[in-house]
């Protein structure tokens, strides 16, 4: 029963959603099939797409050690440090803002500030599976075209983030990193 | 759906070396690709939903008259808002950006929200502060709006 509650609970939304597409059906018959049709191709379209991105999702996440990656981003570590940063963003998995612990770990090992801005970069926006779900939904064009795009603007705004902090700025990130657990 | 046939084979692919390499592993990660879809399941049924009740609502000329091409840099803002302030996963907004692309917004406007839902974070930038500082928090979203528009204006040019 609790199991029951649950449930509902996590799918009240799509419950709601549900219901108020069924009085659209009563109440105009014409916009609530039309509705149900369009909901029906496009959910048939996203089964047929996701198995496999979400697979290579899974096994990227068992197989990609962030901690191996971790120890190669220091100040010195040059464009290796900025291919394993960008990687480590992209290999993850979740929202942007569960990148900012991991960010912190990084910068309590000593990495470069630019290279962990870069995988916050990555992680936001150039994720593999994410990638591999846009060139299906979206097409391969804009895809790759944003891609390359993202690449530019990654580096860009990590770059300038890094130079526009004064030395005491940084410090004190560095300082907040090194006392959180 | 040529992109789909190739993911089908690259994730055979893996699946079999990882199988190879280590099942346990390979078992491991297939429970993770399930839990992170069934972690996902509820917004993106309610967002094929919504979907759907949208279209079916709203004609292709009222969508593109909001957001679609001719809406030009006011439908790119707009758009762009939208983007920074909400907190769409990946997943979900993909299928939405598509259906809306497909019953007529335009490109500029639909790479705009894409790009500000992704990189800039209104809702989380308290959290992005505790942790980057307020200076550092604030420069990062500034410049990936920015970018976002760069973003836009580009995809608009060449798609």
């Amino acid at each position: 029963m609790e199991k029951l509650v649950a449930v509902i609970k996590r799918y009240k939304v799509f419950i709601l959603l549900s219901v108020v597409n069924v009085f659209i059906v009563i109440l105009y018959p014409e916009t609530g099939m039309k509705s149900i049709e369009i909901t029906k191709s496009s959910t048939l379209e996203m089964l047929s797409i996701l198995p496999p991105i979400f697979i290579l999702l899974g096994l990227l996440d068992v197989w990609v050690k962030k901690e191996t990656m971790m120890k190669y981003m220091g100040e010195k570590s040059g464009f290796i440090g900025v291919l394993i940063a960008f990687l480590l963003g992209s290999a993850a998995a979740g929202p942007l803002y569960a990148a900012f612990p991991v960010a912190m770990v990084l910068l309590k090992k000593g990495s470069k500030l630019s290279y962990v801005l870069i995988m916050i970069g990555a992680w936001s926006t150039t994720k593999i599976p994410l990638l591999l779900f846009e060139a299906s939904s979206m097409g391969i064009k804009f895809t790759a075209l944003r891609f390359a795009l993202n690449l530019i603007g990654i580096g860009a705004i990590a770059y300038t983030t890094e130079k526009l902090l004064s030395k005491d700025d940084k410090d004190k990130i560095y300082k907040g990193a090194s006392l959180m657990e | 759906m040529s992109s789909t046939i190739i993911f089908y084979l690259l994730a055979s692919i893996a699946l079999i070396v990882s199988f190879v390499k280590d099942n346990n592993n390979t078992k491991m990660a297939l429970k993770k690709a399930w839990k992170s879809f069934e972690n996902i399941l509820p917004q993106f049924l309610s967002i094929l939903i919504l979907i759907g009740i949208i279209l079916a609502i709203m004609t292709p000329e009222q969508i593109s008259n909001i957001i679609g091409q001719e809406s030009g840099w006011m439908g790119v803002i707009l758009a762009s808002m939208v983007g920074a302030i909400t907190l769409i996963p990946g997943f979900i907004a993909f299928p939405l950006a598509a259906a809306l692309l497909k019953s007529g917004a335009g490109y500029m406007q639909i790479a705009a929200f894409i790009s500000t839902l992704m990189m800039v974070g209104i809702v989380t930038i308290s959290l992005e502060m505790k942790f980057f500082g307020k200076k550092a928090a604030l420069i990062r979203n500034a410049e990936a709006f920015i970018f976002s528009l760069i973003v836009a204006f580009v995809m608009g040019v060449f798609l």
